[in-house]
């Protein structure tokens, strides 16, 4: 449009520091939010286990925060609090809620009753049931929240830059280059959080690999009498 | 209590006036359980069988406590189950059930050690353990110890689940139709390795099944139950098959019980036939003369005793000495631990309805033959005579409860059948 390049390289060598940082601020409020929500989660969803009668509710009101614009939300908690991280935070936290619920909740569910029936019959102790059983054999469903939960976060992290300059992470470089028609900031901007989403869901696989063994020892078996 | 050795024996296992009663019959209630007593002498396998809603798997789990009873006692080795602590009540008690289930994400070495490990047992008593009952129930430790669950066959997987069980000695087992999950041939093999380790073993076991056929090969007592709890009859199997206590016994146990109490028999427990032998060499005019009108056949046999074949009365010469190569090998051999089921069936497909009972060496120990088979089928009806008001006289146990006669049928079941 106005004769400049899409991608000016000579910027972007310019400013690594500037892109780095910012890339550790996106990841730290991501990250923030998504550990602010799974401990939540969490606790929810063992109250969930506990007394059953919760689950529609609890996922009722996560489903409601869910709809919530973005933006909006955003908006709303500027005026009590403020310009500080927590804005930014307290909005991505509530996003992640209604994926962390559903998944841990699905993931205690998806314990056979017949291992909860034999563990019971030999003595475990509820906590240690779940500690030692439900937990280890729930961890391919959180962890699908966790990969699920941390991709939309980082996606959200972006529209952050539009409440303030001060913690906007890798939605900056995008606002900067639409507010200064420079296409090489909006480019940058956008591959970095790709990036960003791609690493992070490539980590949680890893994570879950580590953890599950079993599952995939069954998967060999499966494919070897195939 | 006798402690004949280091290990764990049977406890035994004694349900006093035990019921369970459900508010609802709301889909999945598990049946209810009216009055029900008995007592499980240490060592034994008691067999819960019946329909489904006859509450013999909420009577089982009455006992380790994952049901509490509404009210009844039941005692371990005389202790009241309801004044122990329930988590050490379960870890005493050694569990097994029809889908395993095993922890997924663990290997079958640490699912073996489970219980020891919450017994606090130190890592390197657990795997010794763990390889020790891996041995036991025929898995290589080598090849299944770093396997997991989801590797194996089911018929393995039931192994597990039975080493599993086993894994802390605990003097009592439950056993909630432990080779239901497997085809019936490697159900047959299963309950007959079963058998054999609890030979060695003697626990005390409850085990609970819909299949009859299965409680009387596995049971040293059956106690068979009726839709909505209550205790039809119980004793030891041939009792429960020759004299069943009423209508819904009979028609449980089936028409062809009297078939079925063959298969609680053995060869060897029948007083065995003798008949004229010889030897080849030996004069053949002599020989003649020995056959009776009875059968009217030669057996012919060698020097260590081995039947060798039968001889026709007519094909024996009148003079001359005998030779192998005028007999005929047409009888059907059996040691002494065939079932007479297994036997009588054999010796049908026969072309003499005669065989040999042969010991381990193959020497001739007697002869055996349908009528003699028939002939105990007909005793056997009135070795237990009904008692017609037997729920009022038995204290506990129920009708007809004999341990003289569960003794017996216990060693008749533990040996494996067949040649």
């Amino acid at each position: 449009m106005n004769g400049r390049p899409l991608l000016d390289w000579t910027w972007i060598v310019e400013h690594l520091d500037d892109m780095a940082f910012r890339t550790a601020q996106h990841l730290w409020l991501a990250g923030i939010a998504v550990a602010a929500g799974f401990v939540i989660s969490f606790a929810l969803a063992l109250a969930i286990r506990r007394i059953p009668n919760l689950y529609g509710p609890i996922t009722g009101i996560a489903g409601v925060l869910y709809t919530i614009p973005g933006l909006g939300l955003f908006a709303a908690l500027v005026p009590i609090t403020g310009l500080t991280t927590l804005t930014a935070v307290i909005p991505l936290t509530l996003y992640t809620l209604l994926i962390f619920v559903r998944n841990m909740v699905a993931g205690f569910e998806a314990v056979p009753r017949d291992v909860l029936e034999a563990a019971d019959g030999m003595g475990f102790t509820p906590g240690r049931r779940l500690r030692a059983i439900e937990l280890p054999l729930a961890i391919p469903l959180i962890v699908t929240a966790l990969r699920l939960a941390s991709v939309s976060t980082i996606g959200l992290v972006m529209i952050v830059s539009l409440i303030g300059d001060n913690f906007g992470g890798l939605g900056l470089f995008i606002k900067e280059g639409i507010q200064t028609f420079f296409p090489t900031k909006i480019y940058v901007g956008a591959v970095l959080s790709l990036v960003l989403a791609f690493l992070a869901d490539a980590v949680f696989v890893g994570i879950e690999r580590a953890l599950t063994p079993w599952a995939r020892a069954r998967a060999q078996s499966v494919r070897g009498a195939a | 209590m006798s402690q004949s050795s280091e290990r764990a024996r049977g406890a035994t296992v004694a349900l006093e006036h035990v019921t369970k009663q459900y508010d609802t019959r709301a889909r999945g209630t598990p049946g209810a359980v009216n009055d029900l007593s008995l007592e499980v002498p240490s060592g034994k396998i008691c067999v819960l069988v019946g329909p489904s809603g006859c509450g013999k798997t909420t009577s089982l789990k009455m006992v380790n406590r994952l049901i509490e009873a509404t009210s009844g006692r039941i005692l371990l080795d005389g202790v009241d189950t309801a004044t122990r602590d329930v988590t050490e009540l379960r870890r005493g008690i050694g569990y097994v059930i029809q889908q395993v289930g095993l922890f997924p994400h663990q290997t079958i070495g640490e699912n073996v050690a489970v219980v020891p490990q919450l017994l606090g047992w130190p890592a390197s008593r657990r795997g010794e353990r763990a390889e020790e009952l891996l041995e036991l129930v025929g898995l290589d430790p080598a090849r299944y110890r770093d396997r997991y669950p989801s590797q194996l066959s089911g018929g393995e997987r039931q192994r597990v689940g039975v080493a599993r069980a086993l894994a802390a000695d605990p003097p009592v087992m439950l056993m909630d139709e432990p080779f239901g999950a497997v085809d019936p041939i490697v159900r047959d093999r299963l309950q007959n390795e079963f058998l054999r380790l609890q030979e060695e073993l003697a626990k005390t076991i409850l085990f609970v099944t819909h299949d009859i056929d299965e409680a009387i090969k596995m049971g040293d007592l059956v106690a068979v139950m009726k839709v909505g709890g209550y205790l039809a009859q119980f004793g030891p199997p041939s009792e429960i098959l020759a004299a069943p206590a009423d209508d819904f016994v009979a028609r449980f146990v089936g028409a062809d019980r009297g078939l079925k109490r063959l298969s609680l028999s053995r060869v060897g427990s029948l007083a065995l036939r003798s008949t004229p032998t010889a030897q080849p060499g030996d004069d053949a005019a002599a020989a003649r003369r020995t056959i009776t009108n009875d059968l009217p056949y030669l057996l012919l046999i060698d020097a260590d005793r081995r039947p060798v074949g039968w001889i026709d009365r007519e094909d024996v010469p009148t003079s001359g000495v005998l030779t192998e190569d005028m007999s005929t090998p047409m009888s059907p051999l059996f040691n002494r631990r065939a079932t007479l089921k297994d036997a009588l069936s054999l010796l049908l497909d026969s072309d003499v309805q005669t065989g040999i009972v042969v010991d381990r060496r193959g020497a001739m120990l007697g002869i055996v033959t349908a009528d003699m088979i028939a002939e105990e089928m007909r005793s056997g009806e009135h070795v237990v005579a009904t008692d017609p008001f037997p729920a009022e006289e038995a204290p506990l146990g129920g009708p007809g409860f004999a341990p003289g006669l569960a003794d017996e049928a216990a060693v008749e079941a533990v040996v494996e059948a067949g040649p």
